[in-house]
C-alpha cells in the first residue's frame, strides 16, 4: 500500500480524493499514513439523501402514473363498496358510513406505509440497484426514513382524495368534526406505522418473493386484530390480546373519535401519547430488526439482485 | 488497498431440486427443508496488495469468486476470515468509510430502467451528496466522452442498449470521483466499439483522476491492455499475480515462438481452458 497522495483530481464536484489531498496539504497525511479519510457527510449530505429517496420515488410515480390513476380509482371505489354496507344497517346512516369508511381510509393508509417501505427493498432486489442503494455512504436509518417520508406525504394525499370523494358521494356532514384533531392523530399514529414497516421490510431483504409474502400476512393479521370495520370487542379472546398491541387499534379510535363524535385534543390525547409512546418503541425496534437482516443479507450474500 | 487472507464460503440449496419427483408434496417439501445446505467456497484465503492509482485486474471464468472478491470490498458482504483494507480502512469494522471511498460498475447496468438516465444519475447524486446540478452537468461530460448522445439521457433507460446503460453506469461511478474504483466486468457483452470507448475511458481516469482501479474480467486482451498487473482466480484461489509483462516473460516456454498469451498462462497454471466470452457471463 502506498503512502504517497497523487495530486490530481479532476472536477469540481467535493470528492473524497479531495479530502485525501486536503490532508496531504495540511500534513495529516504523514501522521495517517496510507489512511485516507472521506470527508464525514453532515446532517446536510444526510437530508439532500432523503430528499434523494423521496424525489426518486416521486419519480417512479410520476413514470407509472396509468397505474397510479388504477390504484386510486380503485381504493375510491373499494371505500365506497364497503360504506354502502352501512346503508342495511339500522340506526344513524351517515354515522355508520363514516365509522365503515374511516377504517377503509386507515387501512388503506397503512397498506400505502407498508408497501412503499417494504416493496421499495423488494424492488430494488428486482432491479438490482439494491447493492448501490446499500453501498451508498449514508446512514441506512436516512435510507429507510427517506423511503417512509414519501409513503406518508403519498398515503396522506390519497388519503385525503378519498375522503373527499367519499364526503361528497354520501353528502358526509363533517362539520361536528375535529380534522385537525384527526390529522394529528394520523401523524403520530404514522411514526408507530413506519416502526412496523421497517420490521416488515426486513422479509424482502431476506427473501424477494415470499418476503413479500409475509409482508401481505403481516398486514392481513393487522387488519384483522385492529377492528377496521367493527368494534375489536367483536374478537375473539383469545385474539384481543393482539389488537392491544396494535398501533391501528388506538389511531382507528382516537380517528373515530374525532371525526364521529368531534373529540377535542384533550380527549385525544391519551391516545395520541399512546401512539407516540407506541411508536418511540417501535422505530428503534424496526431499525434494530432491519439492521439484524442486513448483517444476515450480508454474511449470506442476499444483497444480490434477484429476479 | 491491501486483502489478507479473504476466505467467503455460501450455504446453498438447490432450489431446482424442488421440482423433481422425488421432493414432491409434503413429504418431499420436507425431506427439502431437513437437507443440509451444501457448503460453496467462493474466495479462498485470497491475498493481495493494491497500490495507489493502479489498474489491477483479477481474472477468471465464470462461478471463479470474481464478483463475491468485489462485494467483499464493496462492503456489501461480511467475509467469513482474513481482513481487507481500503486506504487503511477495514471493510467491516469501518465500512462506513470505504463507502465514501469506493464506487462500483457491474456486469448488468442496475438500474430504475423505467426513469430517465438523468434521474438515475440525480438520485445517485443525492446518496452521494453531491450537488444534483453540478453532478448531473459533471455526468453529462461523462456521457458525452463516452460517445453517448446527451438527448438519450431524459428518455427511459430501458429504451436504452445494454452498450448505452453501461456508459450509464460507468458515468455513475465516476461522477462522484471514487478512490477505489471497483469494475466487475464493465465490458461484458457491449460491442466492440463501446467496449473500447469504456476502455480508453478507464485509461483516462487514471491518468487524469486520483483512482485506483480494481478490474475483474474474462476478456484477456482487455486485461492485457489496461491492467498494470493481474491476477488469476480460479475455484476462490489466486493462482498467479504478476504484471502482463512478467507473467508472459515467466511463461514464455509455453510458446515455442515465445509469444505466450494470458490465455496460454491460465490454461497452465489451472490445467483448463479459458471460457469463451459467451460461457462466462457474470460470475
Amino acid at each position: 500500500m502506498e503512502t504517497e497522495t497523487r495530486p490530481t483530481t479532476t472536477g469540481s464536484i467535493p470528492t473524497a480524493a479531495d479530502s485525501a489531498r486536503d490532508a496531504a496539504e495540511s500534513g495529516q497525511a504523514a501522521a495517517e499514513s496510507a489512511r485516507v479519510t472521506g470527508r464525514t457527510p453532515g446532517l446536510r449530505a444526510e437530508l439532500g439523501a432523503v430528499i434523494g429517496f423521496v424525489e426518486r420515488n416521486w419519480y417512479l410515480t410520476k413514470r407509472y402514473f396509468g397505474w397510479e390513476l388504477v390504484f386510486l380509482v380503485y381504493n375510491m371505489v373499494n371505500t365506497l363498496t364497503i360504506a354502502l354496507i352501512a346503508t342495511h344497517v339500522p340506526g344513524d346512516r351517515g354515522r355508520m358510513v363514516l365509522y365503515l369508511v374511516i377504517g377503509a381510509i386507515l387501512w388503506g393508509y397503512l397498506s400505502v406505509i407498508f408497501h412503499d417501505v417494504s416493496e421499495s427493498v423488494a424492488w430494488e432486489r428486482w432491479e438490482g440497484t439494491i447493492e448501490y442503494t446499500f453501498m451508498a455512504p449514508i446512514r441506512r436509518a436516512t435510507h429507510l426514513f427517506g423511503m417512509c417520508a414519501y409513503a406518508i406525504v403519498y398515503g396522506t394525499v390519497r388519503s385525503v382524495i378519498v375522503l373527499g370523494a367519499v364526503a361528497l358521494f354520501f353528502r358526509l356532514d363533517l362539520a361536528g368534526a375535529n380534522l385537525l384533531g384527526a390529522l394529528a392523530v394520523l401523524v403520530v399514529s404514522s411514526v408507530a406505522f413506519i416502526g412496523l414497516g421497517l420490521m416488515a421490510a426486513v422479509f424482502p431483504l431476506l427473501s424477494t418473493e415470499k418476503g413479500a409474502q409475509a409482508t401481505h400476512i403481516m398486514e392481513a393479521v393487522i387488519l384483522l386484530v385492529s377492528g377496521a370495520y367493527y368494534s375489536v370487542t367483536e374478537l375473539p379472546r383469545w385474539l384481543q390480546p393482539l389488537s392491544a398491541v396494535s398501533p391501528a387499534t388506538y389511531a382507528l379510535r382516537s380517528i373515530r373519535a374525532a371525526l364521529l363524535d368531534g373529540a377535542d385534543f384533550a380527549q385525544l390525547l391519551p391516545d395520541i401519547a399512546l401512539l407516540a409512546g407506541i411508536g418511540v418503541v417501535l422505530v428503534p425496534l424496526g431499525l434494530w430488526v432491519f439492521g439484524q437482516g442486513e448483517r444476515y443479507a450480508m454474511r449470506t450474500g442476499k444483497l444480490k439482485r434477484s429476479g | 488497498m491491501v486483502c489478507r487472507g479473504l476466505r467467503k464460503t455460501f450455504l446453498t440449496k438447490d432450489e431446482t431440486r424442488l421440482f423433481s419427483p422425488e421432493y414432491r408434496g409434503l413429504g418431499g417439501r420436507l425431506k427439502y427443508l431437513a437437507s443440509r445446505p451444501t457448503p460453496v467456497r467462493a474466495v479462498e484465503d485470497v491475498s493481495f496488495e493494491v497500490q495507489r492509482g493502479e489498474i489491477f485486474g483479477i481474472l477468471g471464468p465464470n462461478g471463479s469468486g470474481k464478483s463475491t472478491l468485489v462485494r467483499l470490498l464493496a462492503t456489501l458482504l461480511l467475509p467469513d476470515a482474513g481482513s481487507a483494507e481500503v486506504f487503511g480502512h477495514d471493510v467491516v469494522r469501518e465500512r462506513f468509510a470505504v463507502r465514501r471511498l469506493i464506487n462500483r460498475v457491474s456486469v448488468e447496468a442496475s438500474f430504475f430502467k423505467r426513469l430517465s438516465s438523468m434521474e438515475n444519475l440525480r438520485y445517485a447524486a443525492r446518496l452521494y451528496g453531491l450537488e444534483p446540478r453540478e453532478a448531473t452537468k459533471r455526468a453529462l461530460e461523462v456521457l458525452e466522452r463516452l460517445g453517448f448522445d446527451r438527448h438519450k439521457a431524459y428518455g427511459p433507460l430501458e429504451e436504452l442498449s445494454r452498450g448505452m446503460q453501461q456508459k450509464v453506469a460507468v458515468a455513475r461511478a465516476l461522477f462522484t470521483s471514487p478512490v477505489l474504483l471497483l469494475l466487475d466486468e464493465p465490458t461484458t457483452g457491449l460491442d466492440p466499439r463501446s467496449k473500447r470507448e469504456v476502455q480508453d475511458f478507464v485509461l483516462e481516469i487514471r491518468s487524469t483522476h486520483d483512482t485506483t482501479v480494481l478490474l475483474t474480467s474474462h476478456d484477456m486482451v482487455e486485461a492485457d491492455r489496461l491492467c498494470d498487473r493481474v491476477a488469476f482466480i480460479d475455484g476462490g484461489r489466486l493462482v498467479a499475480l504478476g504484471s502482463p509483462a512478467d507473467l508472459k516473460r515467466r511463461f514464455a516456454h509455453l510458446r515455442p515462438d515465445g509469444r505466450v498469451t494470458l490465455e496460454d498462462i491460465f490454461l497452465e497454471v489451472t490445467g483448463k481452458e479459458w471460457p469463451g466470452e459467451e460461457d462466462a457471463d457474470g460470475d
